[in-house]
């Protein structure tokens, strides 16, 4: 078992580490360039320009946009590769042996992606150092100007927000794909289609959840 | 012994077994014949409790499956062997991972114990340098000798083999029917071969249990499968002119 979830872990977690680090980086970048372009009023501070990165990549990009990005990588993997080993009788063949198949091959999967709030973490970094580069580099905003806006009004409990929800849709990352996989039926092509379906039905669960949460954690 | 007693099996309206009754023998080789599509995977599966047969019986050596409580089924899937049509290996896997894998989730063995076992089953199918490659890396006829193995380290009281020698030449062929029949005598185990392969039925049909249409239309043994009459037996076995001739040659003794 421990062998298994170690896999896992390299093959979800860190396998993803290079496109999430990668994508966060950039988009945290143009986020700052987008805000400063968009402050044309001079009576408006510019570290708000570090205040709008720090919100946008915290609040909403890494733990929800980098989440919709990882239901197709991390999600389109698992389902195909369990969804192969359902057509090519592997599943079958662990039954027989009286091995209960979903606990084997979910279960390490779930355990492996509670290491999941450390991509988004990483994910969170990066963003706001690309949007600071971009904006001191950019010339659009001086160091300290944007370093004391990412410190504007910092409410804690939108780190714990930020992450309640990360760990939920790691949890739906986990599941969802596993299932459309375990229970498919077919042959090769149908494996091509249910990933296709899985990740339709992934992302559309983060982003339900997402809207959920943050009424319920953040609204009223 | 396992007997099965009156299975049926449906799929989505579609009767493919239509009540089945028979005796699978300790220390016998088994086999299920039939035409493609005659239900003998249907059947296959069905003993094994992968499909869940709609009505009958199928029993253990006494332990009737369907009355059997969760983790009763897990010890009883635990003495099963099973080669499926397609081998089934874990990809993910080196040939030898897949072999120690039963081993390595029912046994408390320690590594050099499995490695062991491992290295004298795969020695048995005659393999012996390919504990390293995975699954992709080797031909079909291995992969066959792979699941064989993997079947029967754990030393089964029941092995069910889906088309050993399918896809195979003669001669694998031939050594993989050998080798089943010796390990079913050695350990004296309940083997039950599914095949369409005449030679296989010449060679090891101690009982050969005939399937048409989701009925047993036939059965007995491989000299009674010389001598019998009946009509669909004919048509199926001696389909082949190089049959036909070997059937009249015996006749005439
Ligand atoms: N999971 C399933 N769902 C629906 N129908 C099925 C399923 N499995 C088998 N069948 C049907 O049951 C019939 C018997 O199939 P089965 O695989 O048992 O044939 P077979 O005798 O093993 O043939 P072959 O020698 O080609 O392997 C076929 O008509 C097949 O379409
Ligand atoms: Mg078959």
């Amino acid at each position: 078992m421990k062998n298994l979830i170690f896999k896992e872990i390299d093959d979800l977690v860190i396998g993803s580490l290079g496109i999430v680090a990668f994508i966060s980086f950039f988009v945290g970048g143009v986020v700052a360039i987008q805000t400063a372009l968009n402050l044309t009023n001079p009576l408006i501070p510019k570290y708000l320009i570090g205040f709008a990165t720090r919100q946008s990549v915290v609040l909403e990009f890494a733990p929800t946009f980098i989440s919709v990005i990882m239901a197709g990588k991390m999600g389109s993997f698992i389902t195909s590769s369990i969804g192969t080993m359902r057509v090519t009788e592997q599943i079958d063949a662990l039954e027989v042996m009286g091995v209960n198949s979903l606990n084997y091959l979910v279960f390490p999967k779930i355990i492996a992606l509670l290491l999941y709030p450390f991509l988004i973490g990483i994910a969170m970094f990066l963003g706001v150092l690309g949007g600071w580069m971009a904006g001191v580099y950019g010339g659009f905003i001086s160091s300290a100007e944007f370093i004391n806006g990412t410190q504007m009004d910092f409410i804690p409990f939108h780190i714990v927000y930020a992450f309640i929800k990360t760990l939920i849709f790691a949890m739906l990352l986990a599941t969802i794909p596993s299932f459309h996989g375990y229970y498919m039926k077919g042959g090769a092509l149908e494996v091509g289609k249910a990933s296709t379906v899985s990740f339709v039905w992934t992302s559309v669960s983060i982003i339900l959840f997402n809207y959920i949460l943050t009424q319920l954690l953040l609204g009223s | 012994m396992i007997e099965v007693k009156n299975i049926e099996k449906s799929f989505s309206g579609n009767k493919i077994l239509k009540g089945i009754s028979t005796v699978f023998e300790t220390g016998k080789t088994n086999l299920i014949i039939g035409q493609s599509g005659s239900g003998k995977t249907v059947l296959l599966k069905s003993l094994l409790g992968i499909h869940t047969p709609e009505s009958g019986t199928i029993s253990f050596d006494g332990r009737i499956y369907s009355e059997l409580n969760p983790d009763e089924k897990r010890e009883l899937r635990t003495e099963i062997g099973m080669v499926f049509q397609g081998s089934a290996l874990f990809d993910s896997m080196t040939v030898a991972e897949n072999v120690g894998f039963p081993l390595r989730m029912f046994t408390k063995d320690n590594n050099k114990k499995i490695q062991e076992r491992v290295d004298f089953v795969l020695k048995r199918v005659a393999l012996t340098d390919a504990h390293k490659k995975l699954p992709s890396e080797i031909s079909g006829g291995m992969q066959k000798r792979v699941a064989i193995a993997r079947a029967i380290v754990n030393n089964p009281k029941y092995l069910f083999c889906d088309e050993p020698n399918s896809g195979l030449d003669p001669n694998t062929a031939i050594l993989i029917d050998n080798l089943i029949k010796e390990i079913t005598e050695e350990y004296n185990i309940t083997t039950v071969i599914n095949t369409h392969d005449m030679n296989s039925v010449m060679e090891i049909g101690e009982k050969i249990l005939f399937l048409k249409d989701g009925l047993k239309a036939w059965e007995g043994n491989k000299e009674e499968i010389f001598r019998t009459d009946n009509e669909a037996v004919v048509a199926f076995v001696y389909s082949s002119n190089l049959f036909k001739k070997v059937r009249e040659a015996y006749l005439k003794e």
